[in-house]
């Protein structure tokens, strides 16, 4: 067992941990920050997408020991200082981007790390970016419409509401 | 209708804030004081005897807190079936029996040995390791056709062979249907598969058993699309626990898709457990074991034919269909390939004589039960590539011939026992015809020349029959449980509403829809409104939500309560107003006497019946409180047209989305936003299981498909915007409010949209000789049909 110390969403959380605990298990188990799910065990659903000082991880394909002094966020680090929606928070709302919900932290997470690299990324960008996430409810239709808003493109011309 | 929210707007959903923010509550994300895990040691053949389970060097393990075998389940019910279904010689199904341990012989991969309790999960999997189980493999079964043939391996083997049932629709129809076909001009016929998917909805099945020893009272906290139906199943025929001392939990729940309604023998045990132990007992499916323990969908082999007279007038439907159970039934399985499939055969047809033959084949692989569409799809899939096979072999055009058969007088009696109350398939064929602009295919197709591209149009129509059910109908039909919904409205003292209802969300966005109903009934602000759901404890009894029921039967009942709650507070407010209860309107939130100009609002009539002192007490209670049963008196029958284009790399076989629409007829609709959401994502799923998704055991039953490495799921690179139209609406004749339901929509009419096309665009390529290729469509598969 070895003792780790991360800042998660701006916090400093420490834990002892066996060589094989995940990160994605540290977050919601020892930081008890349960908006990052796990979807798979095979590091191919996304739904649990987290920045490590400012990259984009699957936190299930990490030891916790790995972000030993990192920086974490998580969907709980991604509103506004007032608590209110960040941009592609609310875009995801906007545009009914979630329907259960389950896969939408990673998603919100995966776009986050996409505008940071593309500001204005076109459909097709935004749809291989988001190719390590699943969703089962939306049919993306409404994720790739609500990241393209976030952008802040003219997504009126897309169909449906 | 109020301001901003009542049935027809799209309101944004009150529940994303918390979903976006990470603090929805997901059953993974409860944790129980002094919680132990279990870990389930999982049979790794498909079919065995167990000779022995020898579990002592496993429980010195550390943090090892028990290890139960099957042993420790004698004389405790098995996992019940919730439907019988009948067979052609009016004999009941072949049922075995589900315990909740393998007991004498494990049945398929996944199926459980042993359940290893810990203080921690790694724990308990290292424990499992050390367990030594001795299980000698015997012969699987895995093909249903085989599974049938004289001397196979028995799967049961106090059963008389694999064949679960064999049966007829209508059987007293046959002889007419054949002589039909005797005297048919011309008959197409199709022989196809409807591959076997896995569900995945996104979040994993997760249970945890709690045990309060000081009022005996037990506690599942489960992912479960319907609390109530576990409690009954779970207290009355596995546990023997009465429903007053069990309490049955769904939180937010990630998905489901079907997978989350079937009782489960992980919450058996959890809750088993945890009063053995008198310690909460968790457990958490990895994606790995959900391939092999969440119960399957479709898995039909099928050889349909259809007879047409001389004017390609549609005058026989004949099908005989394979349809795989699994290992054991699973809660709802016998039902889908039955009453789910055989009743829509008609689609939107007026085929005068139909006959259904399908026979339910037990094998050694994972339960099969509804996924998304359960039935309905496979009905659907059969139907319209048949009719898409017939227009081509006759030469005419496939939506020509389409519409030439529609249904178009309702209400409609079909030969296969449902009656159609309501629809329009010309009009939404005319929708699609506009939304995908099938005028302009012929310039696409060149474009798609020009690029080297093989391009295919494929259209279809369906008709499903959603809002399951009445109760009354279902029962004739074996089913062994009520499928009402309830709902209780509270109207607190300072005019804010509560709707407990049986219904529960699992994505669909209950919390924002039901208020809107509710908003526009009283005329007050739907957040003034709040859901509960998902809790046994404080919901009346109710059935769940799936088969895309929840508006069309829940809805209903919270309207008939809501009914209630005015006709009450119509009496007080007459009351307040000195005036007779006949002459009180209600209108935007508030009550006026018909012509003039006296009116209490809605919180001052609340107020009073919380607060009686100036009440009519001689007449009425106190309080405002109402509780409805709604048993629907038919099914609702949502239909619609969906078209797509494809592209095939004709050095590759690949197959793309470039086009797809859907032109519904839902009847009313409440929130068009969410509407258009749960068709978007049935569409992906059917996508999904056109070109991408199938589960494979090879023959000696070895899942293939265990993990997202293997099972191709859509990712979003995958499919195309989609346009999608729901303005054609019909509204149902029977409900109050109109509704058809949306669910599963998607998911039934897209997979021959997408076959039609690529079989279309092979075809225009002068490919002829292909007429089918069954799903999914990998590029191997499409290259194979175009090199044969
Ligand atoms: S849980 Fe990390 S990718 Fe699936
Ligand atoms: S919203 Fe349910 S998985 Fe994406």
């Amino acid at each position: 067992m070895t003792n780790v110390t991360m800042t998660i969403n701006g916090r400093s959380v420490s834990g002892t941990v066996e060589g094989r605990t995940l990160l994605s298990t540290f977050i919601r188990e020892t930081a008890g920050a349960t908006g990052t799910h796990v979807g798979c065990d095979t590091a191919q659903c996304g739904a649990c997408t987290v920045h490590v000082n400012g990259a984009s991880v699957k936190s299930c394909n990490m030891f916790a020991m790995e972000a030993d002094g990192a920086d974490v966020t998580t969907i709980e680090g991604m509103a506004n200082a007032d608590g209110s929606l960040g941009t592609i928070q609310q875009a995801f709302q906007d545009h009914h981007g979630l329907q259960c919900g389950f896969c939408t932290p990673g998603m919100v997470m995966t776009a986050a790390a996409l505008l940071k690299e593309n500001p204005t990324p076109t459909e097709g960008e935004v749809r291989e970016y988001l190719s390590g996430n699943l969703c089962r409810c939306t049919g993306y239709h409404n994720i790739v419409k609500a990241i393209m808003a976030a952008s802040g493109q003219d997504v009126s011309s897309i169909a449906a509401e | 209708m109020p301001a901003d929210g009542g049935i027809g707007a799209p309101m944004k959903r009150r529940e994303d804030v918390r979903f976006l923010t990470g603090t929805g509550r997901y059953t993974d994300d409860l944790n129980r004081p002094g919680q132990a895990y279990v870990y389930f040691l999982r049979s790794s053949v498909a079919h065995g005897k167990i000779n022995s389970v020898n579990t002592e060097a496993a429980a010195a393990m550390p943090g090892v807190i028990r290890i139960f075998t099957g042993a420790d389940f004698e004389g405790i019910g098995g996992l019940p079936c919730g439907w019988q279904v009948t067979d052609k010689h009016g004999q009941p199904m072949q049922e075995p029996g589900h315990p909740v341990l393998a007991q004498g012989k494990v049945r398929h991969v996944g199926d459980p040995i042993a359940a290893v309790v810990a203080d921690t999960l790694d724990q308990a999997r290292d424990a499992a390791e050390a367990i030594e189980a001795d299980i000698e493999e015997l012969p699987a079964v895995i093909d249903m056709k085989k599974a049938l043939e004289d001397g196979a391996p028995k799967v049961h083997d106090d059963l008389t062979s694999n064949l679960c049932y064999d049966w007829g629709f209508v059987e007293e129809n046959k002889g007419a249907v054949d002589e039909a076909f005797a005297n048919a001009a011309h008959v197409t016929t199709l022989e196809l598969k409807n591959q076997r998917l896995v569900a995945n909805p996104m979040e994993p099945r997760v249970a945890i058993g709690d045990y309060d020893p000081a009022g005996d009272n037990s506690t599942l906290y489960t992912t479960s699309q319907n609390p109530h139906v576990i409690r009954l199943l779970m207290g009355a025929f596995v546990l023997g626990i009465p429903e007053h001392k069990l309490r049955v939990v769904a939180p937010d729940v990630g998905g489901g898709f079907g997978t989350k309604i079937f009782h489960y023998a992980e919450e058996a045990f959890c809750t088993f457990a945890a009063k053995q132990l008198r310690r909460p007992v968790k457990w958490t499916s990895s994606r790995s074991e959900a391939f092999m323990s969440d119960a399957h969908g479709r898995d039909h082999v099928t050889k349909i034919e259809l007879a047409l007279d001389a004017d390609n007038n549609f005058t026989a439907l004949r099908t005989e269909t394979y349809a795989n159970m699994g290992a054991y039934l699973s809660t709802f399985a016998p039902s889908v390939p039955t009453w789910l499939h055989g009743t829509l055969m008609a689609g939107n047809y007026k085929t005068p004589l139909i006959y259904v033959n399908v026979k339910a084949v037990f094998t050694n692989t994972v339960p099969v039960d509804a996924y998304r569409g359960a039935g309905r799809p496979e009905a659907t899939f059969q139907l319209e590539r048949l009719v898409d096979k017939a227009a081509r072999e006759l030469g005419v055009d496939p939506i020509a011939l389409r519409r030439q058969n529609f249904i178009t007088q309702f209400p409609y009696a079909t030969p296969v026992a449902v009656e159609y109350d309501t629809g329009d398939y010309e009009a939404t064929m005319a929708k699609l015809e506009e939304i995908a602009d099938l005028s302009g295919f012929e310039a696409r197709l060149e474009e798609s020349k020009k690029k080297g591209k093989l391009r295919g149009l494929g259209v279809n129509c369906y008709i499903e029959a959603c809002g399951i059910a009445p109760s009354h109908l279902v029962g004739q039909l074996g089913a062994r449980a009520g499928l009402y919904e309830s709902a209780t409205v509270r109207v607190n003292a300072t005019g804010g509403l509560v709707v407990m209802t049986g219904s529960h969300s699992h994505g669909q966005g209950h919390e924002t829809a039901f208020p809107q109903v509710i908003a526009e009934m009283i005329g007050i602000d739907p957040s003034m409104v709040e859901i509960v759901h998902g809790d046994t404890a404080n919901t009346p009894m109710g059935m769940g939500t799936y088969g895309s029921r929840s508006l069309a039967v829940g809805g209903s009942a919270m309207v008939r309560a809501t009914e209630k709650i005015i006709n009450k507070a119509k009496k007080i407010a007459a009351h307040l107003l000195e005036a007779s209860e006949g002459d009180i309107e209600l209108k935007d939130g508030a009550f006026s006497v018909a012509g003039t100009d006296k009116s209490v609002a809605w919180g001052d009539v609340t107020l009073a019946a919380y607060v009686p002192h100036n009440y009519p007490l001689e007449d009425i209670e106190p309080g405002l409180e109402e509780t409805a049963f709604y048993d629907p008196n038919n099914f609702t029958y949502p239909s619609g047209a969906y078209a797509c284009e494809v592209e095939v790399d004709p050095e590759t076989g690949k197959v793309t989305i470039e086009s797809f629409a859907a032109a519904d007829d839902f009847g009313n609709i409440v929130n068009p936003m969410i509407v258009s959401g749960q068709v978007h994502g049935g569409i992906a799923q059917g996508i999904g299981q056109a070109l991408l998704e199938g589960c494979v055991y090879d023959e000696d039953g070895q899942l293939l498909t265990g993990s997202y490495m293997d099972y191709a799921m859509p990712r979003a690179d995958d499919v195309p915007y989609y346009a999608v139209d729901h303005s054609c609406q019909t509204p149902c004749t029977h409900n109050p409010l109109g509704v058809k339901g949306c669910g599963e929509a998607g998911a039934i009419g897209s997979p021959p949209a997408v076959v039609n096309a690529v079989v279309d665009a092979l075809q225009r390529a002068g490919k002829t000789e292909v007429t089918h290729i069954d799903m999914p469509l990998s590029p191997s598969r499409v290259w194979a049909a175009m090199n044969q």
